[in-house]
């Protein structure tokens, strides 16, 4: 398998990072990379020429409406659906043709899980687990006990959250390379969450790729290096959390011991709200200086200032009422 | 109004929505099946003489009396058109509304749709008496469907209606016999597959009935199938007979809500009990055994019981030749070797027809696992399109040769254990084995389409419904040679007997596995889930 050259009609994000990785000499190919790839289903545009490139090794967050083609490109990294235009590589081969190959080391949880009524848990965590080619017997009883499952009911009988912890077994236990995550905490309670955090951190600690496609931003926040964020089947933005934040507003809150005239003229400030000795206000990067400025002549007695959270990119992106980003 | 039938017209609207081309295409099928026969024997037999020797001569091969049942008027035009019809088209009808009454119970309940409606202003009970009252107005508007249509092909009116009404007892019967199924079964290929076999049973009874000299016995009454034949339209018209219908039925959807009362939403009587904490099952062909295997030991069990009933019918054959009239007849047909044969070829043929079933069932899983999301999770794995396809595909073509298998052997055990002669048993299981073949085109289909087009895989039952009637009144309705010969089944060879075998086997062998090459080919294409 081989590094793939850029290709001519690549986008700006991925040809940012696939030089990253030509330049840096690193020997591994890239876990993931798809350009341009277009799907339509009869009349329906499922992706219009999706990018997305992901680095071994990193925990990469692919965030999107419901709707918005997340499913779809999984299926495809899969070679479960087939492109109508475009160019996809899975560690380094097509996942149309090369499928088992690829299959080999990764391991999926989709996002509608449903298992066989008649078939008890551990049936099926077994059974998947051995498909994949890589049964653990150790690390499957450990995770039944982290997530504490009971192997022997029938999968007829489980809810919801049991069945999701069937599919995140199955997978967890398996020695993979590559893991896609589809939704994967749909339907879990918050400490199974947790615990589910903690395996993600622990296979990026020993060195897995994992590609997460989530509408749950806390958790692509807590767990990404780099997030992928798409709609209708385009990417809107892409890169780490911390570039992307560039983008987006610091919301600062300060009580002064006066309040200095002229605040709302400062370039980049938004939604100004003065109470009494305390002000609040939603700031671009570049009016920063400038409002911190003012304020400390002013004599600032307390300061919070909070970084952008995933929410608020998501409403500008998605929201109806605000500008899209440039 | 009873609460626990609150929502019950919301539900029956609903199923109506969702039926509203499966019920009216099916329902006019049959009515036009029934009329096309009656216009078609008018025209094949347009006097008394012609119509009575072809009644007798029916009357007097057991094959045929057990196949169809008796006419019982010999100079009734009615009698003689239907003779095909009223046992095997209330078949049909009943296997029609034992799949729609699961299909809006049972299969309801699995898909968690039913916990969804079960949230809004839904009785306990609506859901069942929305399905059966879709399924008994069916089954009566079918049956004044086909008394119109005999009316207009210019038979008697009330023997036109005692001939409807019959269908329709036996589709309510049916109805009736698949609500209590979806009782006791947690699945819905459960419950059909218990409708089903009711089915076949009541088909069996009424055969083993029938074929003694002396039929109709009391077998023949213990069946419901039986009693839409004793209604005898043309030849009576015994409409008192459908009290039975009506009281069976009555009595078992009584059992049906009281088997509801019992259980929770989701259970089936017993409770789930736990399963194995680790699994034995590793690969694809393992999966595909664990979700088929039962199915098919069920089916095995009927395969073999109806073998050996059939088998055992043999010697009431050779009692019809009790007279010299009659013995002059079959020595000119061949002698009683020939009857004897030529009734189990015809009996291996209906078997090989029901084991067709069987393989259509099994291969349209690969359906079912991709609709379910299963497909999805094992195609994730290691585990190639081509391997799990055949995995499920290999045990559908196993299962039709393994089914096939034992029926010989049971047909086998059962003349042997008539006649005390057990030579023939070698013959009959390669007699039997030779309508694999046929029913391996079926099978080969169902890949065929689900390859290409995984939604359609349903249209092969119709498929399936028409070859069946394509073989069964081709003849009669005058149909061109080459439209008969498409089905599969018309090339078995007919034995035991006297049949070419090679040159059909090999054809038919031959096709299967183009059609189901052609469906790997569409499924490598295709995305999935389609």
């Amino acid at each position: 398998m081989t590094i793939v050259e850029p290709i001519e009609h690549c986008r700006s994000p991925c040809a940012e990072y696939s030089d990253r990785v030509t330049l840096s000499g690193s020997p591994s190919e890239l876990a993931i990379e798809a350009r341009g790839v277009v799907k339509t289903f009869g009349r329906t545009t499922a992706l219009a020429g999706l990018d997305l490139v992901v680095e071994p090794g990193e925990v990469h967050g692919f965030l999107g409406p419901n709707g918005a083609g997340k499913t779809t490109m999984l299926r495809i990294l899969l070679g479960l659906v087939r492109i109508d235009a475009g160019t996809v590589l899975v560690r380094g081969g097509d996942p149309w043709r090369d499928t088992t190959a690829i299959h080999s080391r990764l391991a999926y949880v989709p996002g509608d899980v449903s298992l066989w009524p008649n078939l008890s848990g551990g049936e099926v965590i077994d059974l998947l687990s051995r498909l994949q080619g890589g049964h653990d017997a150790v690390r499957r009883d450990r995770y039944l006990e982290l997530f504490d499952l009971d192997p022997t009911k029938k999968c007829r009988t489980y809810s919801r959250g049991n069945r999701q912890k069937i599919a995140l077994i199955s997978a967890l236990a398996t020695d993979a390379d590559l893991y896609l995550l589809d939704e994967p905490t749909a339907g879990l309670d918050p400490l199974k969450e947790a615990a589910f955090r903690a395996c993600v951190s622990e296979l990026r600690d020993e060195g897995r790729t994992i590609l997460l496609s989530s509408h749950i931003l806390s958790e692509a926040e807590a767990l990404s290096d780099r997030v992928t964020i798409i709609r209708d089947g385009r990417v809107v933005e892409s890169g780490t959390l911390d570039q992307l934040r560039h983008l987006t507003r610091t919301s600062v809150t300060a009580e002064v011991a006066a309040v200095p005239p002229g605040l709302g003229q400062i370039d980049g400030v938004h939604d100004l709200i003065v109470e009494d000795h305390r002000i609040s206000a939603q700031v671009e990067p570049r009016g920063l200086d400038a409002l911190m400025e003012a304020l400390s002549e002013s004599g600032i007695r307390s300061l919070i200032s909070q970084p952008p959270t995933l929410e608020e990119l998501f409403l500008r992106h998605y929201g109806a009422t605000t500008p899209p980003i440039g | 109004m009873l609460e626990s039938l609150d929502g019950t017209s919301t539900l029956l609207r609903l199923a109506m929505r969702r039926d509203r081309w499966l019920l009216p295409a099916w329902s006019l099928g049959l009515a036009a099946m029934a009329g096309f026969s009656a216009s078609a024997t008018a025209n094949l037999y347009p006097d008394l003489t012609g119509r009575v020797e072809a009644a007798e001569a029916v009357n007097a091969t057991p094959s045929l009396v057990a196949l169809y049942g008796r006419i019982y008027d010999p100079t009734s035009l009615g009698s003689l058109a239907l003779i095909k019809l009223t046992a095997f088209g209330a078949a049909m009808v009943a296997v029609l509304m034992v799949v729609i009454t699961v299909r809006h119970t049972r299969a309801e309940e699995a898909a968690n749709r039913l916990e969804l409606l079960g949230a809004g202003v839904v009785g306990r009970d609506a859901p069942l008496a929305a399905a059966l009252s879709l399924t008994i107005g069916a089954s009566v508007i079918l049956g004044i469907l086909t008394a119109i249509a005999l009316i207009g092909a210019g038979l008697p009116a009330a023997g036109s209606v005692a001939f409807g009404l019959g269908w329709a007892g036996a589709g309510i019967v049916f109805a009736a016999v698949a609500a209590v199924a979806a009782q006791v079964t947690t699945g819905s290929r459960a419950a059909v597959g218990l409708g089903v076999v009711g089915v076949g049973v009541a088909y069996l009874l009424r055969a083993a009935g029938d074929t003694p000299d002396s039929g109709p016995t009391l077998l023949t009454w213990l069946s419901p199938i039986g009693w839409t034949q004793q209604v005898r339209p043309y030849a009576g018209d015994r409409f008192a007979i459908l009290v039975f219908p009506v009281l069976f039925a009555v009595s078992m959807m009584a059992i049906a809500f009281a088997l509801r009362a019992r259980r929770d939403l989701g259970a089936g009587l017993l409770a789930d009990r736990p399963g194995p904490a680790h699994g034995g099952i590793g690969t694809s062909w393992g999966l595909a055994l664990r979700l088929n295997g039962g199915v098919l030991a069920a089916w095995a069990g009927g395969i073999v019981f109806f073998g050996v009933l059939v088998g055992s019918l043999t010697s009431s054959v050779s009692d019809m030749l009790d007279s010299p009239a009659m013995q002059d007849f079959f020595i000119a047909l061949g002698g009683e070797r020939a009857m004897v044969d030529a009734f189990l070829a015809a009996e291996l043929t209906i078997l090989g027809s029901i084991v067709a079933a069987y393989g259509i069932s099994a291969a349209g899983h690969l359906h079912a696992e991709e609709s379910a999301g299963h497909a999805e999770m094992i195609l994730a794995t290691s585990t190639s399109r081509w391997r799990w396809a055949t995995s499920h595909l290999a045990f559908a073509l196993g299962g039709v040769a393994l089914l096939m298998l034992l029926a010989g052997l049971a047909v086998g055990v059962g003349h042997a254990l008539d006649v005390g002669d057990s030579s023939k048993m070698g013959e009959l299981v390669l007699a039997s084995l030779a309508r694999v073949p046929a029913a391996w085109v079926l099978t080969a289909l169902v890949m065929a389409v689900f390859g290409w087009a995984p939604r359609l895989t349903g249209l092969v039952w119709g498929v399936f419904a028409a070859l069946v009637v394509l073989v069964e009144l081709g003849a009669l309705w005058e149909l061109p040679q080459w439209l008969v010969d498409v089905s599969p089944f018309v090339h078995s060879p007919k034995l035991p007997g006297v049949a070419d075998v090679l040159v059909p086997l090999t054809a038919l062998t031959v096709v299967a596995v183009l059609l189901a090459a052609i469906g790997y080919v569409g499924l490598r294409r295709r995305d999935l889930p389609a």
